[in-house]
């Protein structure tokens, strides 16, 4: 009898690599000979560039080569959009290295490369850059306005995209309740504790380069088709990789270069980031101004939404840029019910480094910018803000449930999460004692932050990225492989970065083979060892890549069953399969999975159109999203002499479908709650009016530390998703998406009685202060 | 150019190193230490962290001049036999880490603020991890891994 493996709280098979530093680590590799890559970087936000002199580094001690981008004019290609969403999007073109314009603070103008890092930094200091000083374009709005400067010549416009359903005018027209807002999603820079580094070498005409990304698959085909290197020639491996949250999600002007550098030199060369280089080029997220206006009935219903958003897109557009605002475009209408809804969006050139996808994508700024307004509308009331959610959202017997703008939520419970949180938090005599410190007048207030969220997660539908203009689909590639003892290795074309894959995925397929958990390895990460894949992100792993390999299992075991039918001498049909071995009915005559794959292996006497060996190769396209969502609750205490905020509680009752592994699952929870808190309160890209990014390193842009956060109370509900044979749903992002509103709107909640209607993030104590004493005037 | 005698994980090291190197590119860069990563350059992260003589330090704010006749203990040299640290296990057992880049700078440091207080509350595991930053698990586990790692180390000390 084998114990069920999926919905255990296994420890990881990933750990101990991890805790004793047998790590492989880009920047820990190298190869013989291995050259040092450093770049110099622009200085200014918007220049032409007149000349570069890389004559001084030449012949520099340990000094190997130094170029400019001139010399890689010819062959370095467009950095790729893949996902250019609206149809008049304007994809400017983007040299990897900057030729004659440089248009934010960090673009690469020159290389230098080295025999090791100091030299290489030495030799920096010899190259001459002159520039032509243009003007820096900081403003959203400002640069849509005539008189602003151009960061391109096709002007400040990237796209503009808009859809609607229902009829708004009548929505508003006579509306007893409009609220009007506007929110700012604040420049983010995501911070991945690892650096990124690339190594690349070359054997002549083919290359292997290891890079700190997410996405080996992709980056693969999109480097073929920037530089020209042929795919088949060019392997791409992901070796154990610090994090990502979307910032490794990306083809970066670096691995094009380092890819020309081995193939200029025919030698092996490196680059590995100073985090203060990183926060410059590594892409940022969020930057939104959203402006929101919601009619509703006097009771509190909904009757219409209209959003209006201008999104920041940085001075280029990257892999993913214009798309990225667009996920939020289903998203808006949350878990709630209206008749009419509109989402417009433009998108902005600024001479700041490009922004894409960071942890949600598109949603957390979507369900920061609904569940704000929800808070709004009740205030507007007088009602409990959970009062208000509960007379609008999808009540669980209506699931499946089609929303307003067009996606159709296959299942959920909002009710049952909202009061398990409630519960949990003890909602009541938590507003007894902020009723309490209000009438007492207390400096220190509570408040009381609400958010229910849900999220289009496990991106995705292949079909859907079609119909959305996107440049691949959302298939994900498993495979599965009982070797000739039995063991049992997984291949998944999913490329982890701390979720746990080789744990998750070993349940996944100890429970589908009977066999032990400890039996199953997983490969990953490498385009020679996985050839296929779409890699991760937007908490696609375990819906799409993990159902891969279940599907993979169910082919193998397929496969054992013909077999064990023809050793067995017995029709398929009469075969149990239970804890890793088919039994024939009634008879007890067994073979096991092991015996089958030593068989099959063995190949002496297969059955008629079996081949040799126990595996299979599968790709697995869902047919819908998944919708995870929850309640999230926070208690703050605001003190109103200094507008500092302190966290004194915060629960969380997520629904992520079947649980395949709570200790990861509770995880990845409690690092996304910090990452959307951390939004809330700490973190913001700032640029200085001349374009200078003021928080270059973590010096100057605040991550909290454990000082800073609270523990977080966890619990769950359960409503398996209907898309996939699990039943899973995805939880990457759910706890960035839901922590961000729940702590403004707590913030807010506290301080509503003195006047104050909105805190713009990160509510920093100057920011709460200075509200405070807006409100007072 | 200086030449400096160093003790790592147990076994001495001369070398001539260039007065600006960094103590943490000579353990990864010249020792093979690789297991000690670099997080950031001002010495915010704490990734970086090793033990010198016993306490903790960030290893990109120390020049190996510096490191000049001391005992330097890495990830790699906690332990013993083969078998994990309390520390180390207790991040195990608890799921502290998952990308686990912070991973070897927070079980150093959490093993120094144990030298200050054995017993360590919450409030006190969350004051002494102040320098050391992670970006994936919210720190919920790692307060608890600290807590279980003080009780198992305690524990060692007590039975003999």
């Amino acid at each position: 009898m084998t114990t069920q493996e999926v919905g255990r709280p296994r420890r990881r098979k990933e750990d101990a690599r991890l805790l004793t530093g047998r790590t492989q680590w880009t920047d820990n590799l190298s190869r013989p000979g291995t050259l040092h890559v450093m770049f110099l970087r622009s200085p200014m936000a918007h220049a032409r560039i007149t000349r570069v002199d890389v004559s001084g580094a030449r012949g520099l001690p340990g000094v190997v080569a130094a170029f400019s981008g001139q010399d890689f004019e010819a062959e370095q290609g467009s950095l790729p959009c893949a996902w250019p969403r609206s149809g008049d999007t304007v994809v400017p073109d983007h040299p990897p290295m900057a030729v004659s314009e440089v248009r934010y603070v960090g673009e690469a103008v020159a290389c230098v490369v080295a025999t090791d890092r100091y030299r290489a930094a030495d030799a920096l200091e010899a190259i001459e850059v002159d520039y032509e000083q243009l003007p820096a374009v900081l403003d959203m709005n400002e640069a849509l306005g005539d008189s602003s400067a151009r960061v391109h010549e096709s002007g400040n416009r990237a796209f503009t995209y808009r859809t609607t359903s229902g009829d708004l005018d009548a929505a508003f027209r006579d509306a007893p309740v409009v609220i009007d807002r506007t929110f700012v999603q604040q420049r983010l820079i995501p911070s991945a504790m690892e650096p990124r580094a690339v190594l690349c070498d070359t054997d002549g005409d083919s290359f292997t380069m290891w890079t700190s990304t997410q996405i080996p698959h992709i980056l693969r085909t999109m480097l073929a088709l920037v530089t020209g290197v042929a795919e088949h020639k060019l392997r791409v491996v992901a070796p154990d990789v610090g994090g990502g949250f979307g910032s490794k999600l990306q083809v970066t002007a670096e691995e094009v270069l380092c890819l020309l550098l081995a193939r200029k030199l025919g030698k092996p060369v490196k680059w590995a980031e100073s985090r203060s280089e990183g926060n410059l080029t590594v892409h940022h997220g969020r930057d939104q101004i959203q402006h929101l206006r919601l009619a509703a009935d006097a009771d509190g219903r909904i009757r219409g939404l209209q959003v209006e958003l201008l999104a920041d897109m940085g001075a280029y557009l990257v892999l993913l840029t214009p798309a990225v605002p667009l996920l939020g475009a289903q998203m808006f209408n949350a878990i709630y019910k209206m008749d009419a809804y509109e989402f417009a969006c433009t998108g902005v050139f600024t001479t700041k480094m490009p922004t894409d996808a960071y942890r949600g994508a598109g949603r957390p700024e979507a369900t920061f910018g609904i569940e704000r307004m929800m808070d709004e509308l009740a205030a507007e009331l007088r009602m409990d803000p959970l009062e208000v959610r509960r007379r609008n959202w999808i009540r669980h017997e209506e699931f499946p449930f089609t929303t307003i703008s067009g996606l159709t939520y296959d299942s959920g419970n909002y009710e049952a999460a909202t009061e398990r949180a409630m519960a949990l938090f003890g909602y009541d005599k938590l507003r007894a004692e902020q009723n309490d410190r209000r009438d007492r007048g207390d400096p220190v207030q509570l408040g009381i932050g609400v958010s229910t969220y849900t999220e289009m997660c496990g991106l995705g539908p292949s079909r859907w990225f079609g119909d959305n203009n996107a440049g691949a689909g959302g298939w994900e590639h498993g495979s599965v492989r009982v070797l000739p003892t039995g063991k049992v290795e997984v291949v998944t074309g999913s490329s982890p970065h701390g979720q746990g894959h080789v744990t998750a995925w070993s349940q996944i397929v100890a429970d589908a083979l009977g066999v032990p958990f400890e039996d199953v390895t997983v490969l990953h990460g490498d385009t020679a060892i996985s050839p296929k894949g779409l890699d991760t992100y937007g908490s696609r792993s375990l819906t799409i890549g993990g159902i891969a390999v279940l599907k993979a299992c169910d082919k193998v075991r397929d496969k054992a069953r013909k077999l064990a039918a023809h050793v067995l001498e017995c029709s398929p049909d009469d075969l149990e399969f239970e804890a890793g071995a088919f039994t024939v009915r009634g008879t007890g005559s067994q073979k096991s999975i092991q015996e089958l794959a030593l068989a099959a292996f063995a190949a002496h006497d297969l059955p008629e159109g079996v081949e040799a060996r126990l595996d299979s190769d599968v790709t697995f396209d869902p047919e819908n999203f998944s919708f995870p969502h929850g309640t999230h609750l926070c208690a703050v205490e605001v003190d109103t002499d200094t507008g500092m905020v302190k966290i004194r509680s915060y629960v969380a009752v997520d629904d992520v479908g079947k649980v395949v592994n709570p200790l990861i699952v509770d995880g990845q929870l409690h690092g996304g709650i910090a990452q959307g808190i951390a939004q809330a309160l700490f973190e913001e890209a700032v640029y200085d009016a001349d374009g200078n990014l003021l928080t270059a390193t973590m010096a100057d842009y605040l991550l909290p530390s454990a000082a800073d956060l609270p523990d977080f109370a966890l619990d769950r509900t359960e409503s398996p998703a209907t898309s996939n044979p699990l039943g899973v749903k995805g939880v990457g992002e759910a706890g960035t998406i839901a922590s961000t509103p729940a702590v403004v709107n707590a913030i807010v909640d506290a301080l509503r009685p003195r006047g104050v209607v909105d805190v713009q993030m990160p509510c920093t104590p100057e920011r709460v202060w200075r509200a405070l004493e807006g409100a007072r005037r | 150019m200086p030449r400096i005698t160093v003790t790592v994980d147990g076994i001495q090291y001369e070398e001539d190193v260039e007065p600006r190197l960094l103590l943490v590119h000579l353990l990864r860069e010249r020792l093979g230490k690789t297991g000690t990563p670099i997080g950031c350059d001002t010495s915010n992260c704490g990734a970086c962290t090793v033990m010198i003589d016993g306490k903790s330090a960030k290893s990109c704010s120390v020049l190996a001049v510096q490191a000049d006749g001391c005992d330097v203990v890495t990830i790699e040299g906690l332990g013993a036999n083969g078998s994990l640290h309390p520390m180390q296990q207790a991040f195990h057992e608890e799921h502290a880490l998952q990308c686990g880049y912070c991973t070897p700078g927070m079980v150093m440091a959490a093993i120094d603020l144990l030298r200050d207080d054995p017993d360590p509350s919450e409030e006190t595991i969350r004051q002494g991890l102040e320098g050391n930053l992670c970006r994936c698990t919210g720190y919920c586990n790692i307060v608890r891994a600290v807590r279980r790692g003080a009780q198992e180390m305690g524990q060692a000390v007590r039975t003999p």
